[in-house]
């Protein structure tokens, strides 16, 4: 009976391994363990077995059921493994296709240039002022140094709506606008703002175009500051590295005036075609707010100072991200407003 | 602004300085020159040759053999130009010159005669045509009867020279000479300015003998010079002469006209000279035009003249446009004898009116209407005189004719070196102030701790202190300034609610898959209204450009529109474009229309678009409002904003929404009207305008968290068959107020219009959601209220439940 309990086992261990499916070993489950498998029937044959044997032989048949079982169980564990891993292999996806794409619209180029520029110098302290894109002439010219008959206000240049309102030729009106109602008190105010000239639209005029003016004022501002002030704006805006320098130049509105270059941020200096070959790119306008502007906004200009400057972020944008056309920014082409959809950090 | 620096060199020494680098001085001390133009640039092996013989080719008709002496040897060359001729001084370029342009001259044969190099024209050596004497503009050039052969042309002709063109400010009319750039380049390098020397013998006649003068118009011209040079005879210049003006942009004509050119180069100061006897009347009057009054300028044009124009007669009709252009009536021509030379100040708003009225601009009226140097009128004039002797035989009248009620006074500016660094920043010394105004050639006396400064008229742009701040700073060097911030208090900057919110929106728009756009406000007549959520009167520019961008637009959507036609056009066939920007009503009563604040999208194509898995649906008006909600989210106004059907023009009848505010409307939403799609050449297309300014106006309640429920929920659907024409809004607001406090949330999961209900009904499907925050509800208490909420739909639209 040992001999045969032996060769059972051995027979029931043989077919586990064997089994290649579930099924299969299901099948050698029921086969041996089963109520009508040997190993029951070895039990039930027991009682015809002397009592001092019972106890040994029922041991023996209970150590084989359990090695059986085990075995069923460690097998059954495997095959389930492979089963799962059967079935993920046939789940396996093409991770090269594109996903699912997300909807996301992005800001406009030069909105984007406008709020840098903004943030720096809210960042340093400065307001955001706007002002009416249809001006008075009053704000737009007289206040601003540029009276009746000035050569520089030709209505040439100028959309007038009536003698005295027109569309704003640059955001400077704002600046007077804020003085006239600050009156006495000081002043740093950032405006940008959307600006008309009476320009035929071509690859580097726009009848509309976009400004950012700048404005501070105070009891003793000195040219010092505007420079101190625009060489961390420089770097802010176009890097560490560059260098500042500032040149003479006229606006009726400011004395003395200057224009603002920077070192050249594609070639650092040694000349390209971006900086045209001399290292330099012109990039603001700016200067000392004139005793007359100051005296018309109800500043005494013995007491009071202020420097104002001002730049084009059509100007800039093209620069930065080599646009060759000013008109592309207002095509409102969406193949080239998408481009402008991520940091460039 | 041409300057040669070969004839600037007359007036100031630049010996020794390279003008490239003379003009980065120039420009960083404030004149910006724009470029540097050198003139031999690539000419060589150019030289005076004569012309010995000229014959005609034997196989071409247009074509002559020259035999041209050019120094060492006479060789032959054969040259195409029509005034060629024997005896005649020409430039000939020899085998091995080379030309602007890269034309290199080499030995060749034309028809079977040889040619050792070519007899140039000067616009082959790269001179401006519109600056070549009349005479030789079409033909070769012809150097003078003394010109040595073999000798270098380059030299001869002033082609030796390098010419820095200005960019001038406005302010800086002074450098509009040679002499105010004499001035400023002798700052610059610490040197003195050579003025010319005005010296010759005039004759014992006077010219107020010959000639009378009346100035009626004394406003207009309170000062006017003549001078009457005799027994002038008229001819080229001489060829140095006719080389500075073509240096400086000027066509030469004759030594008269030439000379005054070259006067007004020299000093700033237009002359222009009359034919003392073709003026007849041996007077001279100045006054305002008669309107209606004729003249015939020197352009060959007969002009009508309108009131108020300046003139100048000669007593009985005008001769002159004042400042502006000669009359041909009055011209010096070949066999003028005597000359009347005219140098006045006229009124700059007056020439700058004239000469914008008649459509003229000249180097005389640009440099009038900035205002001439007062204290240079008279001397122009008598430096004209001493060259008509000297280069046209004449002899001057003693004296001049004139009158003079001019201001000639300099400008007294007081200035102490403390106010100077207090608004530059710096420390500059009083020596050094002082220093730099004497380059400058400015009067400065130094007394008490104070600058004396009278600034000369020949620099107007010096008036207030300021001005004298800038000189000392740009000739002390902008790069000395040093770097500082504002001192004094500071304050917080930022963005006012407006603006922050704006950015807030922008940001949701791009969030929600639209790009930002920027458009035109001016738009034509026709567009300005389309789209308005409000209209008034447009504003209207004056004068356009053209009809498409005349008024000013009162509604974002046309150009959005048009800027989706555009993409679809390029076959970009999903466009999802938003604007913010300002709309223009009316007018108030500061005169300036009322200028809103708007917002507005346009969405066409597919709106989901995977393709590969096939996941593609198209634009609906769902989705733009599903947009406008999240707006609406996003700015906390959701409670307060209601959608009502409406009817607009140039939207579809049935799919168009009014966006209502606390019930009143601020915007619009729906579906393009198939007529405006088919006009703008789209496919289905949705839009939205709104009143941003009304948006952000209404402030959003204080966002306080309300707790994470702590009990569950329970759900009850309800499926209702009502009339198609019965609102899903109507729906949830009476299921709303029977719900009362313990519905918590109500949301629509079906609608199904089809054949399983009955013709002209629809089903619509509705989730109801039931809450306490302070406890579980039980099921009675749900039930009874959603029997409230069955009831209450069955009474007020006749709803029943979907069996
Ligand atoms: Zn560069």
């Amino acid at each position: 009976m040992e001999q045969q309990l032996e060769q059972l086992k051995q027979e029931a261990l043989q077919k586990i391994e064997a089994a290649a499916s579930v099924k299969e070993l299901n099948d050698v489950r029921v086969a041996y363990l089963g109520k009508k498998g040997p190993i029951t029937d070895l039990l039930k044959g027991m009682g015809k077995l002397p009592a001092e044997e019972r106890p040994k032989m029922g041991a023996l048949v209970n150590v084989v059921r359990e090695n059986v079982t085990t075995s069923l169980e460690e097998k059954m564990e495997l095959l389930e493994q492979q089963a799962v891993n059967e079935k993920l292999e046939k789940e396996t996806i093409d991770i090269t296709l594109p996903g699912r794409p997300v909807k996301l619209g992005n800001h406009h180029p030069l909105t984007r240039v406008v709020e840098e520029i903004e943030d720096f110098f809210i960042s340093m302290g400065y307001e955001v002022a706007e002002g009416p894109e249809v001006e008075q002439d009053y704000y737009n010219f007289e206040a601003l140094n540029l009276p009746k008959g000035h050569p520089a206000r030709d209505m040439q240049d100028s959309f007038y709506i009536t003698e005295d309102v027109l569309l704003r030729t640059h955001t400077s009106p704002v600046q007077a606008r804020t003085m006239a109602a600050k009156k006495g008190e000081p002043i740093k105010i950032i405006c940008p703002g959307k600006v008309y000239r009476r320009d035929s639209d071509d690859a580097t005029h726009s009848h509309q175009f976009t400004q950012i003016e700048g404005l501070v004022v105070g009891e003793d501002i000195r040219m010092s500051d505007l420079k101190g002030t625009l060489a961390l704006f420089a770097k802010k805006m176009f890097g560490e590295e560059r260098e500042i320098r500032l040149r003479p130049s006229f606006f009726p509105f400011t004395e003395p005036s200057v224009e603002m270059d920077i070192s050249c941020f594609k070639c650092g200096g040694s000349g390209c075609n971006v900086c045209k070959k001399t290292g330099w790119i012109e990039i603001l306008g700016a200067g000392m707010v004139h005793p007359n502007v100051l005296e018309m906004a109800g500043y005494d200009p013995t007491v009071f100072t202020g420097f104002a400057f001002g730049m084009g972020p059509e100007r800039i944008a093209m620069l930065k991200y080599g646009v060759e056309d000013i008109r592309h920014f207002f095509t409102n082409d969406m193949r080239f407003i998408s481009q402008f959809n991520r940091t460039e950090v | 602004m041409y300057v040669s620096t070969k004839w600037l060199e007359n007036y100031v020494d630049t010996k020794g300085i390279a003008p490239a680098d003379l003009a980065e001085k120039i420009t960083r001390a404030g004149i910006e020159v724009d470029t540097i133009i050198d003139r031999s640039e690539g000419l060589t092996n150019i030289v005076v040759g004569h012309v010995e013989s000229c014959e005609k080719h034997p196989e071409a008709d247009k074509l002559n053999i020259c035999q041209v002496n050019v120094g060492e040897e006479t060789v032959q060359i054969i040259c195409g130009a029509p005034n060629v001729a024997t005896g005649q001084n020409i430039i000939a370029a020899l085998p091995g010159a080379k030309l602007p342009g890269g034309m290199k001259i080499k030995k060749a044969k034309l028809r079977g005669e040889v040619s050792n190099g070519m007899i140039c024209s000067l616009q082959e050596l790269g001179v401006e045509g519109k600056t070549v004497a009349k005479a030789y503009a079409e033909g070769i050039y012809v150097l003078p009867a003394d010109a040595k052969p073999g000798t270098d042309a380059l030299s001869l002709l002033g082609l030796d020279d390098v010419i820095l063109e200005f960019d001038l400010t406005p302010n800086r009319s002074d450098a509009l000479s040679m002499l105010g750039v004499a001035y400023e380049v002798g700052a610059i390098l610490s040197q003195d300015v050579k003025l010319p020397k005005i010296e010759y013998a005039a004759s014992n006649e006077k010219a107020e003998d010959v000639l009378t003068l009346k100035v009626e118009a004394k406003e207009d011209n309170p000062m006017y010079v003549a001078k009457v040079v005799k027994n002038v005879k008229v001819a080229e210049s001489p060829l140095w002469l006719q080389n500075y003006l073509m240096a400086a942009g000027v066509r030469p004509h004759n030594n008269v006209v030439d000379i005054t050119n070259f006067v007004l180069l020299e000093y700033g100061q237009p002359l222009h000279a009359f034919d003392y006897d073709r003026l007849e009347t041996k007077e001279i009057v100045v006054r305002h035009a008669v309107e209606g009054e004729k003249i015939t300028t020197l352009d060959a044009v007969e002009r009508t003249l309108r009131a108020g124009q300046l003139v100048i007669t000669n007593g009985k009709e005008p001769v002159a446009l004042a400042g502006v252009m000669g009359g041909a009536n009055s011209e010096v021509h070949d066999g003028t004898t005597t000359v009347v030379i005219e140098s006045a100040y006229f009124a700059p708003a007056s020439v700058r009116k004239t000469s914008k009225d008649v459509g003229l601009r000249s180097d005389a009226s640009t440099r009038l209407e900035k205002g001439v140097d007062p204290n240079r009128v008279a001397e122009a004039a008598e430096r004209a005189a001493q060259l008509l002797t000297e280069l046209a035989g004449g002899e001057v009248l003693a004296g001049a004719v004139q009158f003079d009620e001019l201001n000639k006074e300099s400008v007294r500016i007081l200035l102490s070196p403390d106010y100077v660094n207090h608004r530059l920043g710096m420390k500059i010394p009083m020596d050094e102030m002082v220093s730099i105004l004497e380059r400058l050639q400015i009067p400065v006396e130094a007394a008490n701790g104070q600058l004396i400064v009278d600034a000369p008229t020949r620099r107007q742009d010096l008036r207030i202190k300021e001005d004298l701040i800038e000189e000392i700073a740009r000739l002390y060097g902008y790069d000395e300034i040093p770097m500082t911030l504002p001192i004094g208090e500071s304050v917080p900057g930022g963005l006012n609610s407006f603006q922050e919110k704006r950015r807030l929106v922008r940001r949701y728009m791009e969030s929600a898959g639209l790009y930002q756009a920027i458009t035109y406000s001016l738009t034509s007549r026709a567009e300005s209204q389309s789209f308005a959520l409000e209209t008034a009167p447009v504003t209207e520019l004056l004068m356009p450009m053209s009809e498409d961008r005349s008024v000013l637009r009162q509604s974002l959507l046309p150009h959005l529109l048009e800027a989706t036609t555009y993409n679809v056009a390029r076959r970009i066939d999903t466009v999802s474009l938003y604007e913010t920007g300002s709309v223009f009503l009316g007018t108030q009563e500061d005169g300036l229309p009322k200028e809103v604040g708007h917002v507005a999208a346009v969405i066409t194509g597919k709106w989901v678009d995977h393709a590969w898995q096939q996941e593609n649906k198209k634009v609906d008006f769902f989705v733009m409002k599903g947009i406008v909600e999240g707006l609406m989210d996003t700015l906390g106004l959701t409670e307060k904003v209601t959608y009502a059907k409406a009817n607009h023009d140039g939207l579809h009848p049935g799919r168009t929404a009014d966006i209502l505010l606390n019930d009143v409307v601020v915007g619009v939403l729906g579906q393009l009207h198939p007529s405006e799609q088919k006009k703008r050449d789209l496919k289905e297309t949705y839009v939205t305008e709104m009143n941003l300014a009304l948006l952000l106006a209404e402030s959003a309640e204080a966002l306080v968290y309300e707790q994470v429920p702590r009990y569950p929920s329970m759900s009850r659907d309800i499926a209702l068959v009502v009339s198609k024409d019965e609102a899903a809004g109507s729906l949830i607001d009476i299921i709303q107020e029977a719900g009362g406090k313990l519905l918590k949330d109500v949301s629509v999961f079906d609608l199904y219009e089809g054949d399983k209900v009955d013709e002209g009904m629809k089903s619509l499907a509705f989730s109801l959601t039931y809450f306490d925050a302070e406890r579980t509800l039980t099921d009675e208490e749900v039930v009874t209220r959603h029997d409230k909420v069955l009831a209450a739909l069955k009474e007020k639209s006749g709803a029943v439940l979907r069996g």
